[in-house]
């Protein structure tokens, strides 16, 4: 027992050391932090760089926000505050990827970018006829996915919409035409995600589509004020969710409740992978106001099995679901991104690797996003993984920031204050605080994680070059300019379309993949790529959307490395065909189309 | 520390359930386990079990090492409990570290920022507020969580207010419940912003914890009846002069201001009715 004046002094000595801990840790942390670097320095350390060239490029393209009912002015900024979005498809099967990208101010008018071939690219939307997409009383566009529903070898364009969603059938590149009608699709959704994949493997795309508020709100004309979630963190008062099954003839039946999805979560992403390695593509949601749900499809029905595999339990504010297999274990990771406010609000991003030793119907994740350091991403939208460096690793990019006005303002403190109240206080907008020109989370600086290969990332945004703070939604990585990189695209909510040109140095190789279906939907949208090269192995998925409110381009590209020798690729195809390519050569894009 | 200083014991140890029978003293600790527990399985109100652990767990060990140092007992593990728990609930953070090192200074706190032989933080209250002020970046404060529904809360306002009437410190909840209510409405009126808006937080979880667990904690509040009511009283002014500068954490920080203010006052009141007499 020790007491007296030694002991005191020795327990003051440890209290103060003990409230100095966090300071200590934050200066370590700072000391961390990637220095900005110039565009030779940072090819040289971290092998890439991004240069923003939308304008060089021809690419003026602003989004504009809707106005909705005059009821909710006092906090339009934050209702308002989805639509800006990006999808990847060669429209006109040139070889050339070209970008649809959407708008939401009532009037406005979506764009297609066509891809002249030589850097610049020219809106011909209107010329096509997909344009004219937010007519008043139509409601306004939030996102669009790719994908060649009937087989024909064009990709035709699903438009979602808090509004009527729209299809249009790609006539041979040339024109689109209407098809909403003849498809069955419903009057009216609040949607802010769709994916294409063909869940019961006829070789045909089916379409799940994820509402967000609920279908009988008409944001513009509201019959009442109680449209907001019920809770911040279990609401489930949003919008029902639509499997869309594809009959084949141009129509499609709405088969959600019959195949067993049955939720009123506010969806704001989804993506599909094969989780288990069953051949069938699973369904995640990534909810807001909630916890996800990952569905298990057993090719007829589905099964909720998030709590099951641990990525359902938690309730956080999911905007975001893709895939990556960032590890090179031949299995997939799912990013799902949140909200991190300093001091307030620290859910942070969740990063569910497969738990080792799980697999199939036992698959459990854990949530590595701490470990591997990609957790605090700010107020989180979209992100996507690829490799921007061609090491041989899947890096992360990522969007953040809800709505940038006063800079010196913000709203936080009444979205606390709100935010913790009871369900009959949160759910009606009359209740909510009016925003009077604050900031919510804006002007962020955005996330590139660069995937060190050994289990960590690093944020190396500000050195290669990414330094805009636009409220960012969504990302898209695609090869513009086939030179066997990943360019990135973002779309920023109220802000500009951005276009990051990425310069790759040049020793690490690369290797894409442009897969078309035969059997299974031509758009060859589930099929899988594994690629064995120099004692890795890494597995991607054409994807039918990811992301949040985006598509990537459907080729797949891996980065290799230096001097890469490469042993094979292995395809799996939707109908369950394999096809393998044994020794295929670095620096070129394979276009493979589905043996019979 | 001289013997004189530190009570053994009672000082640091169970004091904030001293009046209650031996059965008495673990229904604070059944309760908000109780809260932890159904709260965590009907609406998965941890981000995970290690943390809330570890948390508990540190309190314990802090309490257990530094009773044994400075008093030379085995010190009921009680109160320790509850800042653990307390710390594990309220403090939101994706590291592992603010938990351990949020409760050790809770606990450590009784035993260094003491006056005449009291202590004057609420533990838990103390060392959230430190980290809140220290670790921003790093943590954040419950705002949010299990539920937002109408029956658990109420269920949980009826439970907490039976236990602390047996404990016979009701008054204290009460007056702190209606003074909120009370400038809830005057705040409305200043801002203009819906009243609906500013009773909110009281219907939310933190605001369970803070009014039967913190502001309750007879260690560290003062001894008359009428003075704990008009102190926290005073809290709950504070907290809107604090919430009119748009403070998140405005009732923590105002108990964390309010709290030992009128501690040390009372110790200075009595310490100079000794000396007279």
């Amino acid at each position: 027992m020790i007491r007296g004046k030694t002991a005191r002094i020795i327990l003051l000595i440890c209290f103060v050391a003990l409230l100095a801990t966090p300071l200590v840790l934050k200066r370590l942390a700072k000391n961390r932090e990637v220095a900005v670097a110039d565009p030779s320095g940072a090819l040289a350390r971290y092998g890439f760089y991004l240069q923003e060239v939308a304008q060089a490029s021809k690419v003026n393209f602003k989004h504009q926000a809707p106005t909705l009912d005059h009821r909710l002015d006092h906090i339009m900024p934050q209702v308002a505050s989805m639509g800006a979005a990006v999808s990847v498809a060669d429209f006109n099967r040139d070889g050339w990827p070209d970008l649809y990208v959407t708008n939401s101010g009532e009037g406005s008018r979506n764009s297609l970018f066509k891809n002249n071939q030589d850097g610049s690219f020219t809106d011909v939307a209107a010329e096509v006829g997909i344009a004219d997409l937010n007519q008043y009383g139509t409601g306004v566009s939030m996102g669009s996915v790719w994908g060649d529903y009937d087989n024909d070898g064009y990709e035709d364009l699903f438009v979602y919409k808090w509004g009527k969603p729209e299809l249009f059938h790609n006539d041979a590149g040339q024109k689109f035409s209407r098809v909403t009608d003849k498809a069955g699709l419903p009057a009216w959704v609040n949607a802010n995600t769709a994916v294409w994949f063909d869940y019961d493997r006829d070789g045909r795309l089916d379409l799940f589509l994820g509402g967000y508020y609920a279908e009988d709100v008409d944001l513009w004309h509201l019959k009442n004020t109680k449209m907001m979630p019920e809770s911040f963190e279990y609401a489930q008062n949003g919008g029902r969710k639509y499997l869309f099954r594809n009959l084949g003839d141009g129509s499609f039946e709405e088969v959600s409740q019959k195949v067993g999805i049955d939720t009123r979560r506010w969806a704001l992403a989804a993506t599909i992978a094969d989780l288990r390695g069953t051949g069938n593509q699973d369904l995640f949601i990534a909810n807001d106001y909630g916890i996800s749900e990952l569905y298990f499809n057993d090719g007829k029905h589905f099964r909720e099995a998030g709590k099951q595999t641990g990525v359902g339990f938690s309730p956080k504010s999911g905007m975001n679901a893709s895939i990556g297999d960032i590890l090179n274990q031949g299995r997939y990771a799912i990013y799902v991104s949140n909200i991190s406010e300093e001091n307030i609000l620290l859910q942070g991003n969740n990063l569910w690797v497969p738990r080792d030793g799980t697999s199939g119907d036992t698959l459990e994740y854990d949530n590595l996003a701490r470990a591997m350091d990609v957790e605090v991403g700010g107020w989180s939208f979209g992100a996507q993984f690829g490799d921007l460096n061609n090491d041989g690793t899947l890096d992360l990019y990522l969007v953040n920031g809800y709505v940038s006005l006063d800079r010196n303002q913000n709203y936080w403190y009444d979205f606390s204050k709100i935010a913790g109240g009871n369900s009959t206080i949160i759910s009606d907008a009359a209740n909510w605080p009016a925003m009077d020109g604050r900031s919510l989370s804006g002007y962020q600086q955005k996330k590139v994680w660069l995937n060190d290969g050994a289990g960590k990332f690093v944020n190396v945004a500000q050195a290669v070059g990414v330094s805009d703070v636009f409220d960012g939604r969504a990302v898209a990585l695609v090869d513009l300019w086939n030179r066997g990189v990943l360019d990135v695209v973002v779309a920023n909510q109220k802000g500009p379309l951005l276009i990051y040109k990425n310069d790759v140095a040049p020793e690490n190789k690369w290797i894409s993949f442009d897969l078309e279906g035969a059997q299974s939907n031509r758009s060859a949208i589930g099929a899988e790529v594994r690629l064995f090269w120099d004692g890795h192995q890494q597995v991607q998925q054409v994807s039918g959307g990811s992301g949040f409110c985006s598509q990537n381009q459907r080729r797949l590209h891996f980065g290799l490395g230096k001097n890469p020798q490469i042993e094979k690729a292995e395809i799996r195809w939707p109908s369950g065909h394999m096809q393998t390519i044994q020794q295929p050569v670095a620096g070129q894009v394979y276009k493979i189309k589905e043996s019979a | 520390m001289s013997q004189t200083a530190v009570e053994p014991v009672a000082a640091p140890t169970a004091p904030a359930w001293r009046k209650f029978s031996l059965s008495n003293r673990y229904v604070p600790p059944l309760f908000i386990t109780t809260i932890l527990v159904v709260g965590h399985f009907a609406y998965g109100i941890l981000e995970s079990y290690e943390r809330t652990a570890l948390a508990i767990v540190c309190a314990l060990a802090a309490e257990v090492v530094l009773g044994r140092i400075f008093f030379g007992k085995w010190i009921n593990l009680a109160s320790a409990y509850i800042s653990g728990i307390s710390v594990g609930i309220l403090l939101r953070s994706p590291a592992f570290w603010p938990y351990a090192l949020c409760s050790v200074i809770s606990i450590m706190s009784k035993y260094v920022l003491r006056v005449k032989g009291r202590h004057l933080w609420n533990p838990s209250n103390f060392g959230i507020c430190v980290l809140l002020f220290l670790a921003p970046e790093t943590v954040a404060a419950l705002t949010i969580q299990w539920g937002n529904f109408i029956w658990p809360l109420l269920v949980i306002w009826v439970l907490g207010s039976i236990i602390i009437w047996r404990a016979k410190r009701i008054h204290i909840s009460v007056t702190y419940v209606l003074s909120f209510l009370a400038f809830a409405f005057l705040r409305s009126w200043i801002t203009g912003d819906p009243w609906r808006s500013e009773i909110s937080p009281i219907t939310g979880p933190m605001y369970q914890l803070f009014v039967f667990f913190m502001i309750t904690d007879p260690k560290t509040t003062v001894k008359s009846i009428k003075w704990q009511c008009i102190v926290v009283f005073i809290v709950a002014f504070v907290e809107m002069l604090l919430r009119l500068n748009h403070v998140v954490y405005a009732p923590l920080y105002a108990l964390f201001l309010v709290g030992p203010t009128a501690m040390l006052i009372e110790i200075w009141l009595e310490s100079r009715s000794a000396k007279a007499a």
